[in-house]
């Protein structure tokens, strides 16, 4: 006499449905990495782009102000999926192929990296007059007072809006699923496809994007916290 | 008699229409104390700021230390100041402002050691040890490590100056140094600059409110109206017999608002 529990025919069938299930949402999460990856490489480009139109931007020079205008004016005002295509499909024929990864990245990190160019401009132009005359009178040279004087303070400026920029490319990756890159929004789609339910891989991948963009906000909100330490007159 | 070290010839400024400065000229002879008075908008920060090349002039010719400030001599020709001519100039020129304007990201420590370090190339050892013997002059050894947030006015306005000493100029321009302090601040300030005009040499020019330190601490007062030197001499000369009708009334309102002359 048994009285352990048969298992029956039923639960046979959900304990497949569960491995199939946790095999879907092991794509999710392959998704996830490529969503994350994608974020970061782009997040690194962008920042770079930023900093040198940004400061491009306020330059003495002419030609380096015309440069940097017409790179913001150009990213900020064409559409991010006209640049992911040409970045893909284009720029091939100009001789040059990117994998799709490669050119999300690119077209990621030019876009919001021109937004990001009006924060650093913006930041720099706040640090009040009188600092830039401190540096004049201590002698300090343009890029010296800029390097150790100027961007120091700005740079807290900057932070909060870069968190948001950050955000904004977090969500934007999901525009390289159109050049078939395996990311998070590609793989629900995948998943909805093969298993006809909309619910869970539309649910598991905005409770993820949702998680994600929470990361980038404390993230930004501790770094802002450390840099600001000591500007109030409270040593932590 | 040994040739003045700032000359300033026949400067005209203007800030749009405004004219500031009117065909401005004086001399100033090496280690002189010279205060700058005057009602507001009369030009005496103007020209500080102007000698500290803050400013850009529309006329004129100033010679510091024997070289000129905003033109350079190639093959007898005098041609506009480049921005190698002007950083090699300003090492002869420090500044004090009203508002301090120390870097506050930046600990009292590194706000004194930053510019030496930069633009001289000092050792960071040898540029403490030098901020150090400075801040102690000023009576802040022991706010080294301190943010400048957490200092009050008259200490802050203290750190500025040991900051502008940092680059041993010849020249200290303070401009307005006390007008920014609370009334109980003041005198740690001034206590600082008499103690620096008594140990050094140093050439100090000076605009400010505070006749009375004026009176004490200068050689000669300038009095400065519309643009123009209205009147200049001896401290005695211009708050006891200013002959000048401008300069009477001026004293005579600053005595009304409360001034110690």
């Amino acid at each position: 006499m048994s009285r352990l529990p048969r298992t029956t025919a039923n639960d046979r069938k959900s304990y497949t449905q569960m491995t199939q299930w946790s095999g879907y949402l092991g794509l999710i999460l392959q998704g996830a990495l490529v969503t994350i990856e994608l974020t970061l490489m782009g997040s690194v480009l962008a920042l770079i782009m930023a900093f040198l139109a940004g400061m491009g931007r306020v330059s003495r020079f002419f030609v380096v102000r015309a440069i940097a205008t017409a790179y913001i004016e150009f990213f900020r005002g064409t559409s991010i999926f006209v640049q992911l295509f040409w970045a893909y499909f284009v720029l091939p024929f100009a001789g040059l192929s990117l994998t799709p990864l490669q050119a999300g990245v690119l077209a990621l990190g030019l876009n919001v990296g021109a937004y990001a160019a009006e924060v650093v401009r913006g930041a720099i132009l706040s640090v009040g007059r009188e600092q830039y005359e401190a540096c004049t009178a201590l002698n300090l040279g343009r890029w010296q007072g800029m390097r150790h004087v100027i961007l120091p303070q700005a740079l807290l400026v900057m932070l909060p809006t870069f968190g948001n920029n950050a955000i904004e490319l977090l969500k934007a990756t999901s525009v390289v699923s159109l050049i078939s890159l395996a990311d998070l929004t590609f793989q629900a789609q995948v998943v909805r496809s093969q298993t006809g339910s909309t619910l869970m891989p539309f649910l598991s991948v905005l409770i993820i994007y949702f998680a994600l963009a929470l990361i980038i906000s404390w993230g930004v909100r501790t770094l802002e916290r450390r840099m600001a330490r000591g500007l109030d007159g409270v040593r932590i | 008699m040994p040739a003045p070290i700032i000359k300033v010839d026949a400067i005209s400024k203007s800030f749009g229409t405004f004219k500031v400065l009117d065909g401005l000229s004086m001399q100033v002879m090496p280690g002189e104390k010279l205060a700058l008075i005057g009602p507001s908008g009369s030009g005496k920060t103007t020209i500080l700021r102007i000698l500290m090349t803050l400013e850009k002039i529309d006329g004129g010719h100033i010679q510091v230390d024997g070289e000129q400030l905003y033109h350079m001599e190639r093959n007898g020709q005098l041609l506009p100041a480049d921005e190698r001519h002007l950083a090699r100039m300003r090492q002869k020129i420090g500044m004090v402002f009203q508002l301090f304007n120390l870097f506050p990201h930046k600990c009292v420590m590194d706000n004194v050691t930053l510019a030496p370090m930069l633009t001289k190339g000092v050792a960071r050892a040898a540029a403490e040890k030098r901020a150090m013997e400075l801040l102690d002059m000023v009576g802040l050894a022991d706010k080294a490590k301190a943010m400048p947030a957490q200092l009050s006015g008259g200490q802050k306005q203290r750190v500025a100056i040991a900051r502008a000493l940092a680059l041993s100029p010849k020249i200290m321009l303070f401009d307005e140094v006390t007008s920014a302090l609370d009334p109980e601040l003041v005198e740690e300030v001034l206590n600082v600059m008499r103690k620096l005009a008594a140990e050094t040499d140093m050439t100090m020019l000076l605009v400010t409110h505070e006749m009375g330190f004026a009176h004490d601490f200068a050689d000669r007062v300038l009095f400065f109206d519309r643009g123009r030197i209205v009147e200049e001499g001896k401290p005695d000369e211009i708050f006891r017999h200013p002959k000048q009708e401008r300069t009477q009334s001026f004293l005579k309102k600053i005595i009304a608002a409360g001034h110690r002359v």
